[in-house]
């Protein structure tokens, strides 16, 4: 951490003046420069919606790749489907930097986790409670993870999902979704979980590729290519990137 | 490596004046909590809607916290603060149980919760609390907070989101209030449990943060047993 | 001066006489009452031989339920129907307003008005006032062109589309639409879709509840069918709240006799009709 003011960098380079890669404190200004704290206000980099779901033999998973930067839709192909450990997948959604902040903090945590080497993993609900309490922390220091993350496993053979946000709010359920996901896709899955509440995994795919071609109609923040991830038993599977199917002949009715 | 380590701090990179917070770090997760105590019970309840703004985040959320086999902490409001609150609760729970060989009776339970939430006087767990149990007498009784700490203890208690809507209700089917030659006998415990279920339904009819269905905790000297029952859920 | 011989007409139109004295009260701590908004899922499709309106029947005054099962269908003329969003007295006195001026078109130009004529008239009503007027409205009918769905917004601005929805619960109503519409619907079909979205309103938006209102509206024929489907059961009470006798208590009692001065019987006579 650079600090003008610790013993460790430059002294000023004279009387009240500034320190070296400073900018100089003019007379009058009441504005001090060393106990301001930058925090993130807003976030700048932003990705969409996750929409997840449990079925009948796991959970599965998806967010589209694009990260925009404001209404410009700036980089497109920003994964943020991740794969943990073999019974974790982790979707976010919010500032992608902040995102790859976390996702770097979580890799050393399996990291550290694999050099112990007692046979022990990482189940989804310690990765679950773990990002409640980073979330919490960081929203009580006004400094927060401008991030929505949705945690999906296997904990012991049963499937868990998850979720935490900026605020550290954190909640389990059957049908997950953020963003504008929560208002367009979770009621098309709340639905048909309510039909039938143990899904195929075929079907689980088919409903969620309807889901991502709606909130590509309607979220203009959306992106026709998406990641879908799927744990089940067997393993963890990331597809993708794989296209929205798009019907446009409705536009021929409009006039 | 922590991940909450503070930024580097780069000076080209500093602020020329102090930004304005825009972020709020409350949200009001609604729900509701009632509870009804007896002479040798007590009953709490709490819906299981947990929701923010028009949304509905889940259908089925306990809202209320075991704390030992006589005392149960029920919460409504700011969902964050209730998740870190309970957990620091329960640590309390395991650390005076380890120091003192003994279980916390509810009414030093109750105490302590006024104490942690006052410690947080001036950045507040948003929550609205609800402590029952059984007393060291075996009588049922019921404390409820507001935010930073101020406790009271009553025989029956509304709180949260519908709590405006009930406690009148309440007032007059369990305190008895403002009737004339109604002998002030106790509420059975059947009778607590009925008007408990019904307030919930006519909470559910009139406020949106209240539905899908309730938690129902009964606390009697044989222990806590668990009841559920399903609301409307639009 | 106001005479009897001559009384003052007010001027047409909205009184704005308190506007200052309410921003004043504003000012000094005193705001204006909110009025009754219907956080409302809305919605109109095109079928195969018409167009079918649907709505919930929730209004609120904050959180608070203030209308359980309150008509947000709203009649404009015998061939077309409006559902409104918003601020509830605006969207019935917009459609009141409107509803009696296309009656007398109709009478003027004895023929079916034109579904374009209640969407002109309500946008350049709507936009006059800038958006204060908070109606939110789905217009739906049929005349001689075929059927017509427009979504009128509060400023002014319309859109003509062959689905649309409107309202707190219009995204979860609308997704039921984008994944299921297609334009050779039938009558059942499009009944059931219009139910479909508006339960996804009621059961995922909290500003919408209670049931389902649906209106087909046909060539010739309207069926206006109120309370459709009840999506929402109330729980069913546990225990009895009758107050036996004697319970309310009486502060005072005071007895006053009737005093009869004079009695005075007149037969009637049965009329001869």
């Amino acid at each position: 951490m650079i600090n003008p003011t610790d013993s460790f960098g430059a002294p000023p380079l004279w009387k009240n003046g500034p320190v070296p890669g400073a900018f100089y404190n003019f007379p009058g200004s009441n504005v001090d420069k060393q106990h301001i704290s930058q925090h993130s206000q807003a976030p700048v980099t932003t990705a969409t919606s996750v929409i997840a779901f449990a079925f009948n033999s796991g959970v599965i998973i998806a967010g589209d790749l694009l990260a925009s930067y404001g209404s410009l839709a700036r980089f497109r192909d920003c994964p943020r489907i991740m794969k943990v450990n073999d019974n974790i997948i982790l979707g976010a959604g919010g500032d992608y930097g902040d995102f790859q902040y976390v996702k770097d903090f979580i890799e050393q945590k399996v990291i550290d986790e694999e050099c112990l080497d007692d046979g022990f993993k990482l189940k989804p609900k310690s990765l679950y409670c773990w990002l409640t309490r980073i979330m919490y922390n960081r929203r009580s220091r006004f400094d927060p993870f401008w991030n929505t993350f949705v945690v999906g496993g296997l904990q012991d053979g049963v499937p868990f999902l998850g979720t935490v946000d900026k605020l550290g709010t954190a909640y389990e359920d059957k049908a997950i979704c953020t963003g504008y996901g929560a208002h367009l896709a979770l009621p098309l899955i709340r639905d048909a979980l309510d039909k039938n509440p143990l899904l195929s995994e075929v079907e689980a795919v088919a409903l969620l590729k309807k889901c991502m071609e709606v909130l590509y109609y309607r979220d203009a923040r959306s992106f026709p290519k998406y990641q879908i991830g799927i744990i089940t038993e067997d393993g963890i599977k990331i597809e993708g990137p794989i296209d929205v199917n798009q019907k446009w002949e409705l536009a021929h009715m409009i006039h | 490596m922590s991940a909450t380590v503070s930024r580097p701090y780069f000076p080209d990179y500093a602020a020329n004046a102090p930004t304005k917070h825009h972020f709020s770090p409350y949200a009001d997760n609604g729900g509701s909590i009632v509870a009804i105590a007896g002479d040798d019970y007590v009953v709490i309840a709490g819906d299981t809607r947990l929701s923010a703004g028009f949304q509905i985040y889940t259908r089925e959320q306990n809202k209320l916290f075991q704390l030992t086999n006589t005392t149960v902490l029920g919460c409504a409001g700011c969902w964050c603060d209730t998740l870190t609150l309970t957990r620091l609760l329960s640590a309390r729970m395991q650390m005076y149980e380890q120091e003192h060989n003994k279980t916390m009776s509810t009414t030093a339970a109750a105490q302590m919760l006024s104490t942690i939430l006052y410690y947080k006087r001036f950045f507040p767990y948003y929550i609205s609390n609800m402590l029952v149990g059984l007393d060291d007498e075996g009588k049922g009784c019921v404390y409820s907070y507001d935010p930073i700490g101020h406790c009271e203890k009553a025989k029956y208690r509304a709180g949260g989101s519908a709590g405006a809507l009930l406690q009148p209700l309440l007032d007059n089917q369990v305190g008895l209030k403002n009737m004339q030659g109604i002998k002030s006998e106790p509420i059975p415990l059947e009778r607590a449990l009925a008007i408990l279920k019904d307030v919930f339904i006519s909470a559910a009819e009139r406020d949106i943060y209240t539905g899908d269905g309730i938690h129902i905790n009964i606390i009697t000297k044989d222990g806590l047993k668990s009841d559920s029952f399903q609301l409307r859920k639009d | 001066m106001a005479a009897t011989l001559a009384p003052v007409i007010p001027d047409a139109g909205f009184s704005f006489e308190n506007c200052k004295r309410n921003a004043d009260l504003v000012k000094k701590g005193f705001p204006a009452p909110t009025a009754t908004k219907t956080g409302t899922t809305i919605v109109g499709i095109i079928y195969k031989d018409g167009v079918i309106l649907g709505a919930d029947t929730r209004a609120t005054e904050d959180t608070t339920v203030s209308d359980k099962n309150c008509m947000k269908i709203h009649y404009l003329a015998p061939n077309m129907y409006c559902c409104g969003a918003g601020t509830a007295a605006d969207t019935e006195k917009t459609n009141a307003m409107i509803a009696s001026q296309l009656e007398l078109h109709r009478l003027n130009t004895n023929r079916t008005v034109p579904i374009v004529t209640a969407n002109q008239m309500l946008k350049q009503f709507l936009f006059r006032y800038q958006g204060h007027i908070g109606a939110a409205l789905i217009l739906g009918g049929v005349d001689n062109t075929g059927p017509h769905i427009y979504s009128i917004y509060p400023h002014g601005s319309t859109d003509k589309l062959p689905y649309t929805t409107m309202g707190s619960g219009s995204l979860a109503a609308m997704a039921v639409f984008e994944s299921r519409w297609h334009k050779d619907l039938s009558e059942e079909e499009g009944k059931q879709l219009v139910r479909d979205a508006i339960a996804a309103g009621i059961f995922n938006d909290l500003g919408s509840g209670s049931n389902v209102d649906l209106c087909v509206i046909r060539k010739g024929s309207v069926d206006f069918l109120r309370t459709y489907d009840e999506a929402n059961k109330k729980g069913v009470r546990q225990a009895s709240y009758r107050y036996p006798k004697g319970t309310t208590a009486i502060l005072t009692t005071k007895t006053k006799n009737i005093i009869v001065e004079d009695v005075s019987v007149r037969p009637i006579e049965a009329m001869d009709i």
